[in-house]
């Protein structure tokens, strides 16, 4: 509504003659502006701007709703009052019925943790018939670092809903409803998001998947200059966020980790007294992983879903989210993509939800089962960086 | 004081200099026939013209019995006043004791903190809290709720209205006449009802809606609060020129504060945090930047503090800084000794 053109909104005909004639044409135009700059620029008293400001705010607000009309709409036009659920029980619970429509949704974490299986099994869930709990619809998976396995999303699919993938070509039916996009540069995956866009409008989309975010702006191409990218990453979030808001669609993105600098505080200059504290602590430094893209794509996800392996094990922790409890479920990747190993989840005390382990590193565990099946090689290869490591690994011990 | 630093226009300011009507006391002495005659404007205009410039000379109308300054209030009667407010409860017992017993109501409270400390939640809260019918120690008024991330969860509002219902109950008990009145008030649904919900897109809508808040609260009196969650998100986009940033910001604050005077209603705005590069070392700081930092009242900052979650006041003119553990539990905001008391809500 911020481009709502100031002539049709009724004002009195001699007034808006002189917004326009200033070349101020859009509630965005006038309202950049303080009411003394239009004083100046308009050559109108103060009383006639104050009126005319005040009508094109009221036409450019959009109209309010209460709770429990917003509730009880959401309850009743949408499937599942508006969740996708993941069908790993304890986490449908905590997330109050799944991914929510609407709104970001991210996975964070180290390289080869199961981001990309998750993903897969949501974008198969998405494309699922409404009566195996599916949304029967499409999903659009954008690849960004080439990490997306047909075979994989084959074989979750036939392992975990075996009734729909036994029937004939029901598994084409089914990967042919999940679309994937590989766009190679940042300006391609800018535009890929805007024909996503529009195509959502019109073809029965239910899902959109975003593997991964920080693919690009990690991406050492380009890191000469700092400050646009931090621009453009701003203009992706706003655009990302409105388009969950007005196609309500669950939107996931995952999110890549960084090791922290040593010099990075993360505190408050009045917390100044515990600083050196903090740095002195080897142990910290040692395991600490942040998430990639920083504390301003940080605010603006809705729900941010933590993967980690502590001593081995791998966990999935509900880190930031306005309806769920900071809980942790430990899992496993298996065949049929990722399982919780209890419903209950542990719950989280304090900012250790936040935190990324890496310790017990996973891949020690399949060499030494031996159990690295070469032709589907999904828990290992997240990114380049890992798998380079697994090479050296076995010829080391070869 | 002169006549251009009047809110006119150029033009009728251009007119008025050049016909040597200079300083404010020139004119009040001119008539209005005397005035359009001598600029070449209209009986209007002058009359116009005219009453801009009285109503900024405060000297002109001395009236000792009233007061001595028009628009004046002198500080026994502030404090009076101040007292017969009643707060907003957070929940959270300690939390209220270094607020002074809540959020005041009159003011600007921003609150900011990282990504999952809390603030929405809190914000929630709020909305609910705001609505404590009277007979139980509350404010009986309504909430608006300004959200522009989209991190507005419908269901979260209910939990916490059921909770925060369940815990008046417990607490109180009312004669029965009372009682019967209250209980129907104090439903779930009603307290839905009671918040008002904008989903902002834009900066442009965000201040439509500021500027348009004067005239919602006219016909929905009782609104008592205001929350704005986040006051940042559309800011932190779509600005090239900063201090045009800068300036429309401003001039929101203004208008916030105006509202929050005028209507005596608290405002809440919740705002992100960024880094920021202090002596070649990073620091957390709110966003926006420091001209912003001058435009509430009370500022609060929630932080981590080992396992706990802790608010600190950072800037206040009446309160002294001081910090107090929270936490977030299924229930709401609530005080953080309760939380080895607390069992998972599901």
């Amino acid at each position: 509504m911020a481009n709502k053109v100031i002539s049709q909104m009724g004002l009195p005909k001699s007034i808006s003659n002189i917004f326009e004639a200033r070349n101020i044409l859009t509630s965005k135009d006038a309202l950049s502006l303080t009411e003394f700059d239009l004083v100046e620029l308009l050559d109108v008293g103060m009383s006639e701007v104050n009126s005319a400001v005040t009508h094109i705010s009221e036409m450019t607000c959009p109209p309010y709703q209460t709770a429990l009309s917003l509730m009880e709409e959401r309850v009743q036009n949408e499937y599942l009052a508006g969740h996708l659920p993941t069908r790993l029980k304890g986490l449908d619970e905590a997330l109050c019925g799944g991914v929510p429509f609407g709104a970001l949704t991210e996975l964070v974490g180290p390289a080869g943790i199961g981001k990309t299986q998750f993903c897969l099994k949501l974008a198969l869930l998405a494309a699922l018939p409404t009566s195996h709990g599916g949304l029967n619809g499409r999903a659009i998976y954008i690849d960004v670092e080439s990490k997306f396995s047909s075979r994989r999303l084959i074989e979750i699919g036939a392992e975990s809903f075996p009734e729909i993938f036994q029937l004939e070509k029901m598994a084409q039916e089914m990967a042919g409803r999940i679309l994937v996009l590989r766009p190679t540069s940042l300006s391609e995956f800018t535009e890929s998001l805007q024909q996503v866009k529009l195509s959502i409008l019109q073809n029965q989309i239910k899902l959109l998947i975003i593997d991964s975010m920080a693919g690009f702006y990690s991406g050492e191409n380009d890191r000469d200059v700092k400050a646009p990218k931090q621009h453009l990453l701003g203009w992706h979030i706003s655009f990302i966020k409105s388009l969950a808001e007005f196609s309500r669609i669950p939107i996931v993105v995952t999110n890549q980790v960084r090791s922290q600098n040593c010099d990075e505080l993360v505190q408050y200059p009045f917390q100044a007294e515990n600083k050196h504290e903090i740095v002195k602590d080897p142990e910290r430094l040692n395991s600490h992983l942040v998430a990639a893209l920083g504390i301003h794509w940080a605010h603006a996800v809705t729900i941010r879903l933590v993967l980690e392996s502590d001593s081995g094990q791998r966990y999935i922790k509900v880190a930031k989210s306005p309806i769920s409890p900071p809980i942790a479920f430990p899992f496993v990747i298996t065949s049929s993509g990722i399982s919780l190993l209890n419903d209950n989840g542990i719950e989280v005390k304090g900012p250790e939800i936040h935190s990324i382990h890496c310790q017990g590193y996973l891949w020690l565990r399949f060499l030494t089962r031996g159990v690295v099946k070469l032709h589907t090689p999904w828990p290992i290869i997240g990114t380049v960086f890992s798998s380079i490591c697994v090479c050296q690994l076995t010829f080391s011990i070869n | 004081m002169e006549v251009s630093s009047l809110p006119l226009s150029p033009t009728h300011r251009g007119k008025l200099i050049s016909a040597g009507y200079t300083t404010i006391l020139s004119l009040a002495s001119v008539s209005p026939h005397h005035l359009a005659r001598d600029l070449n404007v209209t009986h209007d205009e002058a009359i116009a013209i005219l009453n801009v410039a009285l109503k900024n000379d405060k000297s002109g109308e001395s009236n000792p019995t009233r007061s001595i300054v028009t628009g004046a209030q002198n500080a026994w009667d502030m404090l009076r006043e101040e007292d017969m407010l009643r707060r907003i409860t957070t929940s959270c017992g300690d939390l209220d004791n270094i607020l002074g017993g809540g959020i005041s109501c009159k003011e600007v409270t921003e609150i900011g903190g990282v990504p999952g400390i809390g603030k929405t939640q809190l914000g929630i809260q709020l909305a609910v809290n705001v609505q404590i019918p009277v007979a139980y120690g509350g404010l009986g008024g309504k909430a608006v709720y300004i959200d522009t991330e989209g991190s507005f969860m419908v269901e979260r509002v209910y939990q916490i209205a059921e909770a925060c219902i369940a815990n008046i109950m417990e607490n109180h008990v009312l004669p029965r006449k009372d009682n019967q009145v209250c209980q129907e008030t104090m439903q779930c649904n009603s307290f839905l009802e009671n918040i008002f919900y904008f989903r902002i897109c834009s900066y442009t809508e965000q201040i439509a809606v500021i500027n348009y808040l004067d005239m919602f609260i006219e016909e929905h009196k009782d609104v008592k609060i205001v929350i704005i969650d986040s006051v940042t998100f559309h800011f932190r986009q779509d600005f090239d020129d900063l201090a045009q940033r800068t300036r429309v910001l401003s001039t929101m604050a203004l208008k916030l504060m105006k509202i929050a005077k005028k209507f005596g209603l608290a405002v809440v705005l919740l705002n992100q945090v960024t880094n920021k590069v202090v002596e070649g070392s990073f620091q957390l700081s709110l966003a926006l930047g420091d001209s912003w930092s001058h435009a509430c009242t009370n500022r609060v900052i929630l932080y981590w503090n080992g396992n706990e979650r802790y608010a600190f006041i950072d800037k206040s003119p009446s309160l002294r800084s001081a910090s107090a553990p929270y936490s977030v539990t299924g229930r709401g905001i609530r005080d953080s000794t309760s939380q080895c008391k607390r069992t998972r809500m599901m």
